[in-house]
């Protein structure tokens, strides 16, 4: 009772109080102050039936977590309501267990049975939580059930699923490292998934488990390059940094050639020039060690090094900064130098965000400037310093920019510190200081002008200020003593002002150093110093012992008695370093009988000429550490950092990348026999050969291709779906075959292919081996574009399978049909790409023109192809469908009747012109005599090849000529009159908007390409529904390119065909897509930059299919 | 990755702690409460900080520090990232993220946190995933709550995960449709003693605020993309489409969210909206100094300049400054030094100034460094780059949207140097 008099009392006291914007929660006010009697009150909270109430007693619980109370004693009453109904409360329940089951294990057991339960629930998301909350109980007991439970897990349907498998695997690893080779071999298991939620996980979990199992990548390394971009922001992160690692043990140094190429005739080279010069110590070296490598083979980049910078680059957009430094990172230590400067941009954005990510991004674009100075110097401005920044991201900056500093830029750079010096942050104040003198000894140019600005600097009323001038002053002017004895003098004087230790040190250094260019003020310095000897701090006085002891080698007559005061001073003094000091100098200068030989060495051992310091970058070789990395920002190894390993000598065997299909992956289709057998073919002569090490540089190329091809199309590509890549590869196949059939044409075997194609399927497939085979003998490229889609392998038996279905069904379909009209050529090609697999198909490109001349050859194809029955069905397609309209009638003609028809043949005179086949018929009794055209009107930019003057048509008799008619990709009609010997009869040919184009031929990935980028207003859809009779793929496909002069694309899905043509004129791509879908509904797509010719073309294709 | 993660207040105090691997003692932040002391300014305090055992890597947002503790090599940028990316979501959820809020909302902290990390390894970031697993608390909701004894984590299960499209959840229904994109743009400067620009960028974003039932698919489009040098998108935009057309396409999450950040390329001359006429002197001996500050309309293209802030932080010297003002009020703090002339509208007419004296420290030598000035300005209606949007598209979906397109510039970094 008193409890829930309790909880009445504090709803009504917060209602009371009125919190209108959080509202009430009843984990405010009363529990910050609540004490541990209340305890009880929770219990029995807990145990009551009521969900409120147990919701109520769980929201304090957790406060008291949150505020790191104990709240242990209560974990019997929690653990029994892992049970409960009610969401939040179990999920409360749960946030308790993961904090206290570690303190009591024998309890925590109580609630596994509902996690194994949750286990087996049909509901993806349970199964995954109950997952998630089991393995995040650090329960020893319990590491058998949680590895069962993982491995169960990692093959779950859901992808879901098995990234919290994924998740788990790091914490089994931690509760029991013993469990490693068993989480290997799930890790190796996952790594293979397809989907993107799995793959960031996976690479965490192995990165924890057994980051040094790198040949569990070899595998699955081009599918993460190819999924990456699509992987959420996080997993991005952690698989880019795995995959910089991989590369640096797999692929050659990108940059061994540079060096040589820079220094045979770089002049082109001149942006990277600057750094060359101070690298050229360390590129000398690398130059010596890799020269005998690079002369014996030139370099070549791996393609799978490629496709990793190629994939990653468009993530340098990521607005996820952590991203960005990822890629960054990778290109700074897997890029070729002159690829690398596309990171400054992206860098230098993250420089706008919170000053945390500014800090991180500055240290490592300090590190980069030191390596590659040329990147950042287009953003100089933008490392300006602002009053407003805090003082670790100004001195950052500072560093940035001292690192950027050339001859160039430095009388800029100078003014700017100029500004700084007057900041009121000292500590930024004296940083630029000594920015200011690394810049004076990078660049011998500006080393007077910094000298005296910093002298100037003397002056200065702040001693924080001047005590930092005089330390750099220090520094400088051991470059070059002799010249600036007037500075040493100057600074002499400020020994009586100067009260920062370091400073008076500096300059008494200065002065004992060169007593020399200073004989006179010397010794007075030393008095005065040796007056306040005792007063001074450390560091002055082994400095004042230090001037006396070099003045007395140099000036005993006046400084002895000094010298001696000073040592008699610090022979007492409190500090013993002071005091060992002062006794061994005084062994060394003062000969005394004890002193041995050394006393004589005396002048050359404090009077020895010393090497100027080098002012040093504090981030230099900090490159050593992969940067962005922790370790890279501490200097130092943190725990668990993997080393980034050296590019290795030579690239170790490409081969492994290589994948082959294998059965335990659920979502690949399964590969044939013969696919296996025919990889193995290709290989042996493959690796086998000399050059092997290029040979997969090429066909990898393609590879990244087909995958950015697939992502641009649209979201429902990216989800990775199987039916994709497959269609991806396919498409990629055909490729290769319309490349070799184009070499063929070359070689004019044009009829030795017809003959192959008429042959049974088994024989073309082993002819098209042996063809392989002997192109690769006679040229290696060749041979490579092959071996790219082999070595891609994932096609499919069953999209083979498919299409020879598809063939046979032609097959039966097109017997029946007529055969066909002459002029059907070229849109054979459309239907023929379906068969992608069994033969070469001419070209629409290439063959027109000399089609369209040689009538012979014409009528040669056209035998063959009546005799083939496997090429028929796709001659037919179009022929049906060539229609005549009526020019002329022979009633107005007088006789004489005109027809024209659209040849869609190209128009050998001129390529830009329609081709126009008109027949005339001569009905009339009498002869018509010289028929031609005249007067002709048209429309500005239109123009029309008229046909060659028809001497005489007899009467009765008919015949045909063609002309050409540049319609400018208009529907405006070409009007002109057509004159016989007694006649002029006005005519106009107006085209129907579909054959203002001509087909031409893509791949299923340039579709898509094109597709992607005629999106918006060049994209028009419609949604209809088929006529009854066009319901299925051949009858679309027919009616479409009757329709309209386009060829069909190869298409991988059922539901979809797939146009492609040019429009005559401008060569515009017109793209056309009918979708089905179920019960004849469809959805027609037309893609064209001429939207006006998209708009006309969709409604002909409307009534060509709804008809 | 990250172990745990702990809240510090301003004035040092742990007031929420969470533990995603085994509990750290809260002693761990005692590295980072001495890097805190020794530090001048809280926002010295460096964000990395290495302890024997661990290593903590915090950032500071609306005065809490948010102190993540890892074990082992993890990206610093990674963990930072995450990090303002669990303020942005708390700023989401209550509106603000301060330490009341956070106390008020405990348990939905806690058990965001839950979801955000697994294991030390983030799981769900995108606000729509979030609010679909966990509801934000509304008066409403808590009175329906109150009542039916329901709850804020939702009933529903998190299906955004799985889809495609995992930053937009589904089934979202709206009755009336509307999207609203605002192109805010910011001029870094900074100007010279003689007025002079020694730098200046613009740097812009476009904030959009979606509400669409269902899936729609937007483009949008502009007049002149060739003025965006540098972009960062939200994950949703299609990366080749933007390659290929500079044509943004993408399917919206479901209400606010930053559709793409930009730098408009540096080539481009930057129109500097106002300039400043100053003359602040200090004179030896004198216990003195003069203050003289007059703003004025440079390139406004005919747009007003509004909200015009000015502050100054005054060498340690300056006493007290005696001003007055044409306009507008001004404070100085005597302990920060820091003035601030909150100016209003810049009337062309008539130009705002800001005179008189500033006694110092007696006996004191003049102060040599010069203080800088800080403007904050806004423009409405204009887009300092000349950036315009052409249109913007709806596919997918059937019905029509209202569309709305805001444009506004305002000052970032903005700083006159003396």
């Amino acid at each position: 009772m008193s409890a829930s008099s309790a909880f009445n009392d504090e709803k009504g006291g917060s209602s009371s109080v009125g919190e209108p914007e959080y509202g009430h929660d009843p984990a405010s006010g009363g529990i910050f102050s609540s004490d541990y009697k209340r305890h009880d009150d929770l219990k029995e909270m807990l145990d009551s039936n009521k969900d409120a109430l147990k919701l109520e007693a769980m929201k304090r619980i957790v406060a008291m977590i949150a505020r790191g109370k104990n709240a242990s004693d209560l974990f019997p009453a929690v653990v029994k309501n892992v049970a409960c109904k009610n969401i939040e409360v179990k999920k409360l329940v749960y946030v308790y267990l993961v904090r206290y089951a570690e303190e009591q294990q024998d309890l925590a057991l109580l609630s596994i049975s509902t996690f194994q339960r949750g286990l087996k629930d049909p509901n993806q998301l349970i199964r995954a939580s109950a997952l998630r909350v089991l393995s995040s109980i650090r329960v020893t007991i319990i590491v058998p059930i949680m590895m069962l439970a993982i491995k169960e897990a990692a093959s779950d349907m859901s992808p879901y699923v098995r990234k919290t498998a994924a998740h788990a695997i790091p914490k089994l690893y931690s509760l029991d490292p013993e469990q490693k080779d068993q989480l290997i071999e799930v890790i190796e298991k996952l790594l293979a998934d397809k989907t993107t939620l799995v793959a960031g996980s996976v690479v965490m979990a192995f990165e924890e488990v057994c980051p040094e199992r790198i040949d569990l990548i070899h595998k699955n390394y081009r599918k993460l390059c190819n999924l990456l971009i699509d992987v959420e922001e996080w997993g991005q992160v952690v698989i880019i940094n795995m995959l910089t690692r991989y590369a640096r043990t797999q692929f050659l140094n990108p940059n061994i050639n540079e060096s040589l190429l820079e220094e045979g005739g770089g002049g082109d080279k001149t942006f990277y020039c600057s750094d060359e010069d101070e690298d050229e110590d360390e590129e000398k070296e690398k130059q010596a060690e890799v020269s005998a490598l690079a002369k014996r083979k030139p370099y070549v980049m791996d393609p799978d090094h490629r496709l990793l910078l190629r994939n990653t680059k468009p993530l340098l957009q990521s607005r996820n900064a952590a991203v960005v430094m990822a890629v960054a990172q990778l290109y700074f230590h897997l890029a070729p130098k002159a690829e690398v400067g596309v990171i400054a941009k992206a860098l230098v954005r993250l420089l706008r965000s919170h000053s945390e990510v500014q800090f991180v991004v500055l240290q490592n674009v300090a590190t980069m400037t030191i390596k590659r100075r040329g990147m950042f110097e287009p953003y100089l401005k933008s490392f300006y310093i602002r009053s407003t920044d805090p003082t670790q991201i100004k001195i950052l900056k500072l560093e940035v920019l001292t690192n950027l500093a050339n001859e160039t830029n430095i009388s800029t750079i100078l003014r700017e510190f100029q500004t700084y010096i007057k900041s009121m942050d000292k500590d930024f104040v004296a940083a630029t200081i000594q920015a200011i003198g690394r810049c004076a000894t990078n660049i011998g140019e500006v080393r007077d002008t910094c000298l005296n600005g910093l002298v100037q600097l003397l002056s200065n009323r702040d001693e924080l200020v001047v005590a930092e001038s005089v330390v750099v002053i220090k520094k400088l002017l051991q470059m070059q003593p002799e010249k600036h004895s007037d500075i040493i003098k100057h600074m002499a004087k400020l020994t009586d002002n100067i009260q920062v230790p370091m400073a008076r040190a500096s300059i008494l250094w200065l002065i004992g150093e060169y007593c020399e260019h200073v004989p006179k003020i010397a010794p007075d310095v030393l008095r005065k110093m040796a007056k306040s000897f005792t007063n001074e701090e450390d560091i002055v006085k082994l400095q004042i012992i230090n001037l006396a002891a070099k003045l007395y080698l140099t000036n005993s007559k006046q400084t002895k008695l000094l010298t001696q005061y000073v040592l008699n001073l610090a022979k007492y003094d409190q500090n013993y370093d002071i005091r060992d000091r002062a006794r061994f100098i005084r062994q060394l200068i003062v000969p005394t009988e004890k002193s041995g030989a050394l006393s004589k060495y005396a002048k050359k051992l404090f009077l020895a000429l010393k090497p100027a310091p080098v002012l040093e970058s504090p981030f230099k070789d900090r490159d050593h550490f992969q940067l962005g990395s922790l370790s890279h920002l501490l200097n130092a190894k943190a725990g668990g950092y993997q080393e980034l390993p050296d590019w290795p000598e030579s690239a170790p065997d490409p081969s492994v990348r290589n994948v082959e299909v294998k059965e335990s992956v659920p979502e690949w289709t399964k590969c044939s026999s013969r696919e296996k057998r025919k990889e193995k073919k290709v290989e042996k002569p493959f690796y086998s050969d000399s050059e092997g090490e290029s040979g997969p540089t090429e066909s990898a190329d393609s590879e990244p291709d087909t995958g950015s091809g697939s992502e641009s199309v649209s979201v429902s590509v990216e989800s990775g779906s199987p039916s994709d890549s497959e269609e991806s590869e396919e498409s990629s196949e055909s490729d290769e075959d319309e490349e070799e059939e184009e070499k063929e044409k070359k070689k004019k075997k044009k009829e030795i292919k017809q003959m192959q194609a008429s042959e049974s399927e088994q024989s073309s497939e082993d002819d098209r081996k042996r063809d392989r085979k002997i192109k690769e003998q006679k040229s290696n490229s060749e041979s490579e574009s092959d071996e790219d889609s082999e070595s891609e392998s994932s096609q499919s038996e069953s999209s083979d399978t498919e299409s020879e279905v598809e063939v046979k069904k032609k097959k039966k379909v097109s017997e029946p049909k007529p055969p066909s009209k002459p002029l059907k050529k070229e849109k054979k090609e459309m239907s023929l790409l379906d068969l992608d697999d069994f033969e070469p198909t001419p070209s629409p490109q290439v063959t027109p023109v000399n089609t369209f001349l040689s009538n012979s050859l014409v009528t040669d194809l056209e035998g063959l192809s009546l005799s083939d029955s496997v090429l028929s069905p796709a001659t037919i397609a179009p022929s049906s469908a060539l229609k005549n309209y009526e020019l002329l009638h022979r009633i107005t003609g007088e006789g004489l009747s005109v027809e024209y028809c659209f040849s869609r043949q190209a128009f050998s005179p001129d390529a830009n012109m329609v081709a126009v086949q008109m027949h005339f018929t001569n009905n009339a009794t009498s002869d018509t005599k010289n028929l031609h055209i005249e007067d002709v009107k048209l429309q500005s930019g239109m123009r029309v090849k008229e046909f060659a003057e028809i001497e005489l048509l007899p009467a009765g008799e008919a015949t045909t000529a063609v002309m050409g008619v540049d319609f400018c990709d208009s529907t405006q009609a070409a009007n002109f009159q057509l004159c016989t010997h007694t006649r002029k009869f006005f005519v106009s040919i107006q085209p129907p908007v579909g054959e203002l184009m001509r087909p031409v031929f893509l791949t299923e990935n340039e579709f898509k390409k094109e597709q992607s980028q005629l999106m918006g207003m060049n994209e028009i859809s419609e949604n209809l529904t088929l006529d009854a009779k066009c319901r299925n793929e051949h009858a679309i496909v027919q009616r479409v390119t009757t329709a309209a002069n386009l060829s069909r694309v190869p298409c991988g899905s059922d539901k979809e065909c797939r146009f492609a043509g040019k429009t005559v004129t401008s060569g515009s791509l017109v793209l056309a897509t009918v979708a089905t879908k179920d019960e004849g509904a469809a959805q027609l797509t037309v893609n064209c930059e001429k939207m006006v010719i998209g708009t006309m073309l969709v409604k002909d294709l409307l009534l060509a299919l709804t008809q | 990755m990250i172990h745990s993660l702990f809240l510090v207040n301003a004035s040092g105090d742990i007031f929420l702690e969470k533990h995603w691997k085994s509990v750290v003692s809260r002693s761990v932040c005692d590295y980072f409460f001495e890097a805190q002391e020794r530090a001048t300014e809280p926002e010295n305090v460096p964000p990395v900080i290495s302890t024997p055992h661990h290593y903590l890597i915090s950032v500071l947002r609306h005065r809490i520090y948010f102190v993540a503790v890892i074990q082992s090599e993890v990206p610093p940028l990674f963990v930072i990232e995450f990090l303002h990316r669990v303020v942005d979501t708390f700023q989401d959820y209550f509106g603000v993220c301060t330490e009341a809020a956070i106390k008020d909302n405990v348990v939905v902290v806690y058990e965001l946190l839950e979801e955000m990390l697994d294991n030390g390894f983030p799981l769900a970031t995108e606000s729509n995933i979030l609010k679909e697993l966990i509801k934000p608390p509304t008066i409403l909701r808590t009175m329906v709550n109150t009542i039916t004894g329901s709850t804020n984590v939702g009933e529903q299960l998190p299906t955004g995960q799985l889809s495609v499209v995992p930053w937009r959840r589904t089934g979202v229904k709206y009755t009336n449709n509307e999207a609203y994109f605002d192109v805010v743009e910011e001029i870094d400067a900074i100007i010279d003693k003689s007025g002079s620009t020694i730098t200046a960028e613009i740097q812009g974003v476009i904030d959009a605020c979606v509400k669409l039932t269902g899936m729609p698919d937007l483009t949008l489009s502009f007049m002149n993309p060739r003025l965006l040098d540098d972009v960062s998108f939200h994950p949703c935009v299609r990366f080749k489409r933007w390659e290929a057309e500079r044509i943004l396409s993408f399917i919206p999450p479901d209400g606010n969210f930053r559709l793409l950040s930009y730098h408009v390329s540096s080539q481009n001359l930057v129109a500097i909206p106002v300039y400043v006429k100053h003359n602040i002197t200090f004179r030896e001996g004198s216990s003195q100094g003069r203050f003289d500050l007059t703003l004025g309309p440079k390139q406004t293209m005919g747009k007003a300049v509004e909200a015009v802030l000015v502050s100054s932080q005054l060498p340690r010297g300056v006493l007290n400054a005696n001003l007055n003002p044409s306009q507008g009020t001004y404070t100085f703090d005597p302990v920060t030094k820091l003035l601030t002339w909150d100016v209003g509208k810049i009337n062309p007419q008539k130009l705002p100034s800001l005179k008189g004296t500033m006694s110092l420290q007696a006996g004191a030598s003049k102060p040599d460094e010069n203080p800088t000035i800080n403007i904050q300005l806004k423009i409405q209606q204009m887009a300092i780059s000349g950036l315009k949007v052409n249109r913007l598209d709806m596919y997918g979906e059937k019905y029509k949207p209202f569309k709305g397109i805001k444009y506004m510039t305002k000052a970032g970094k903005f700083q006159v140097r003396t």
